[in-house]
């Protein structure tokens, strides 16, 4: 499969995530466009690792390119995990301050 | 001699300086000797040059004493040099003697002062008297500019010594800008000296004085005559003198009759071979001298402040030398100026006396009959007004003679005119004579009782001054009656060699001499009478009001009014055009713009701290963005696009 194919999918993935992320009020919402713009990230970043793989295979077999575009997958995976864990109990507390999670509602600190 | 010539001016600078730092350590009897030890050292030293400089035959003397080069710029230098010769020591012995007698005098008349202001006012004495020096002794332009300077600026904080009364500083303010409007002259004229010429040096610039072009001299002599203007208070720029005398009496005496005022004198004294080549600028001089007499004497017949009186009359004095030294006769002058320091200071000593003892009150028509209760101030303020009025053998008569004399065979018209002047001195001083000492007390019975002599401090200089100003015309007896015994005039013939070389004087006759000095004294007298007879009767009850021509006089000629409406006025006009207009608009416009505009926009771009994470997000994204499409230019992008699509 072309590695444009990718690139249009992942695309379209970030831009649904940014769209969402600026224009939904809903902090879980929010929160999960969030999650979205992140995997586009790791989706592509695969991609191009098994790209540039398949690319070096050819001249050498035992060529390890492209792998730290794998890892990086990983550690993007941890740090959503840990980001989510925290963001959620952020937005646990806010509903619980303000009984709702409405992003907007938090504007208090802008002066 | 060169030794001790610096010695002149040191003391008094050293007075200068333990005085005024050590004003409020030092007590007050402390403060008044240093401060009348050093002039009477100075006037010691000049004793000594006056001795010398006398007893110095022909073409002996050294007169320019080199110190140090003041100011050195490529080929052109400005050395600082004293001129001690035949005119200087005069100055010298003048200044340092009665200013001797004024310090003395000061001692025991400022003695109610609190001792920081009394060590402050000896402080300025001296200061006054160490720049004088300088202004006498420098031997080029440049030198007597500082001291020039240096007297206007003492003359300013001495008339403003009584800092907190407003009136006060008024007068020393005007003083000072009158002062100022002269002294540009005479800066100008140094510097058209300095571009013609290339040098400021008294002897240099009158030997080279013929290569100069008519007009040059012309230019340069009326400049100096500016100069000498608001210095020596002529027309137009007289009115600070008679204001001068907001300060303590015994600095009127001493800046405002013995010393300062005679800077332009000296000055044009000094140039006179200058002058003698400019006979337009001499015109002038004599007109504006003579013009000045006149005037002065006539305000002086209304005044009714004692001090303003003696402060008219030496406007008119002053306009008496400019006579002289417009009609050539600068040994007139310079004996004028002599004799006039003599008895002048001792009016103005004579008149603090008086105000001493009626506690400040300085108003003539208050006063009466003190010669019952002041003798010696009394005797000594009569002999001063004898010898002003030109009453021979007094010390007035032989100085004025000479002046009106030589204005005689210049031009009668002078002459005429001049008498006129002199036969108002006679009658203002004899009608403040008569006001204040003869006729009843008009003061309240708490003055009355009051009224004492003053201390012998005071009455002593008083009496000194009296002595010279009754004897002190004999240095300069007229030919006419005796012959060679005008010994002023040989002894300054050094100094205006050059001058009288280049005039031819005619000599009036004997016989017509004696007639008009004859008919001159006799007028004079009956002047005095009629003047005291007049005014021995003045009672003080009659409030009358003045009209007409008294009127007029009694308020000056309204001089002080119009100056304030064609100069004042229109300044403080435009400064306030300047202040509401331009400084509000202009100047603080646009300091406040960029201070408004800062705070505007800072206001505008709060607006975008929403606290909307979404519109965070979005400028995030959109610099994002930008800085993409900066980053790697667009060639790059269209690239990667094409690639991709």
């Amino acid at each position: 499969m072309p590695i444009q194919y990718y690139i249009y999918f992942c695309l379209a993935l970030f831009s649904i995530g940014i769209i969402g992320v600026l224009t939904r009020r809903n902090a879980i919402i929010v929160f999960m466009c969030i999650e979205l713009m992140l995997n586009a990230v790791n989706l592509l970043l695969v991609a191009f690792s098994k790209m540039h793989y398949g690319a070096a295979l050819a001249a050498n077999p035992n060529t390890t390119a492209g792998i730290d575009g794998q890892l990086f997958v990983f550690f993007i995976m941890v740090v959503a995990a840990a980001e989510v864990s925290v963001g959620l109990a952020i937005i646990v507390m806010m509903y619980r301050n303000t009984h709702s999670v409405d992003i907007n509602f938090l504007n208090r600190l802008k002066n | 001699m060169n030794k001790i010539v610096f010695l002149v001016p040191l003391f008094p600078l050293l007075g200068f300086l333990i005085n005024g730092l050590g004003r409020k350590s030092l007590s007050k009897s402390a403060i008044g000797i240093i401060g009348s030890g050093v002039i009477l050292l100075s006037f010691l030293t000049s004793c000594y040059l006056f001795s010398i400089v006398a007893s110095a035959g022909e073409g002996q003397l050294q007169t320019v004493v080199t110190l140090f080069n003041f100011i050195s710029v490529d080929a052109f230098t400005i050395p600082f040099a004293f001129q001690v010769d035949q005119l200087s020591v005069l100055f010298l012995l003048i200044i340092t003697g009665i200013g001797f007698l004024i310090h003395l005098y000061s001692s025991a008349y400022m003695k109610e002062e609190e001792t920081q202001h009394f060590g402050r006012y000896f402080a300025y004495l001296n200061l006054f008297v160490f720049s004088m020096l300088l202004l006498v002794m420098g031997a080029n332009y440049v030198i007597m500019f500082i001291g020039w300077e240096g007297v206007g600026l003492c003359s300013y904080l001495l008339i403003g010594y009584w800092f907190k009364n407003n009136d006060f500083n008024y007068a020393a303010k005007k003083a000072f800008i009158m002062n100022r409007i002269g002294d540009l002259g005479f800066l100008l004229a140094v510097f058209w000296l300095l571009f013609k010429l290339g040098t400021v040096n008294y002897g240099d610039v009158f030997s080279q004085v013929a290569s100069l072009s008519t007009f040059d001299i012309a230019a340069i002599t009326t400049l100096l005559f500016i100069g000498a203007m608001g210095k020596s208070a002529q027309i137009p720029l007289y009115t600070w003198l008679p204001d001068a005398m907001a300060g303590p009496t015994p600095v009127s005496a001493l800046i405002h009759a013995a010393t300062m005022v005679t800077a332009g004198i000296y000055m044009i004294a000094r140039s006179n071979i200058l002058f003698t080549m400019a006979p337009t600028t001499q015109t002038l001089i004599a007109i504006i001298g003579l013009a000045t007499a006149i005037f002065a004497a006539t305000i002086a017949l209304k005044q009714n402040d004692i001090k303003k009186v003696l402060a008219y009359s030496t406007v008119s004095q002053l306009g008496y030398m400019f006579l002289g030294l417009g009609v050539g006769s600068y040994t007139g002058a310079v004996f004028h100026v002599m004799t006039h320091a003599f008895f002048k200071a001792l009016l103005f000593l004579g008149a603090g006396s008086v105000i001493h003892a009626m506690h400040h009150e300085q108003d003539i028509r208050k006063m009466g009959n003190l010669k019952k209760y002041m003798p010696i101030t009394h005797i000594t303020f009569l002999l001063a007004c004898l010898a002003i009025a030109g009453i021979p053998p007094f010390s007035g008569f032989f100085s004025k003679d000479e002046i009106l004399a030589a204005a005689f065979t210049k031009n009668p018209l002078y002459y005429y005119i001049g008498v006129g002047g002199a036969l108002m001195t006679a009658f203002y001083m004899f009608r403040l004579y008569a006001l204040t000492f003869l006729g009843k007390f008009r003061g309240t019975h708490d003055q009355e009782h009051h009224l004492h002599e003053s201390p012998s401090a005071m009455t002593i200089p008083l009496i000194v001054l009296a002595v010279l100003s009754v004897f002190g015309g004999f240095i300069g007896i007229p030919e006419v009656f005796a012959e060679n015994k005008n010994w002023l005039e040989h002894f300054l013939s050094p100094i205006f060699a050059e001058s009288t070389k280049l005039v031819t004087t005619e000599h009036l006759s004997h016989s017509q001499e004696y007639m008009m000095m004859g008919i001159v004294t006799v007028l004079i007298a009956v002047v005095i009478f009629i003047a005291v007879s007049k005014f021995k009767k003045y009672a003080g009850e009659q409030e009358e009001v003045e009209t007409g021509v008294g009127k007029l006089l009694e308020n000056k000629w309204y001089i002080d009014e119009l100056y304030n409406s064609i100069v004042v006025n229109p300044i403080n006009a435009f400064a306030g055009f300047c202040k509401n207009f331009i400084e509000k608009s202009g100047i603080d416009g646009a300091v406040n713009g960029v201070g408004k505009l800062v705070s505007y926009s800072s206001r505008q771009l709060r607006l975008i701290q929403s606290g909307q994470v979404a519109s965070y997000l979005l400028i995030m994204i959109l610099s994002i963005v930008v800085f993409f499409i900066i980053w790697f230019n667009d060639i790059t992008i269209m690239k990667f696009l094409n690639k991709l699509f």
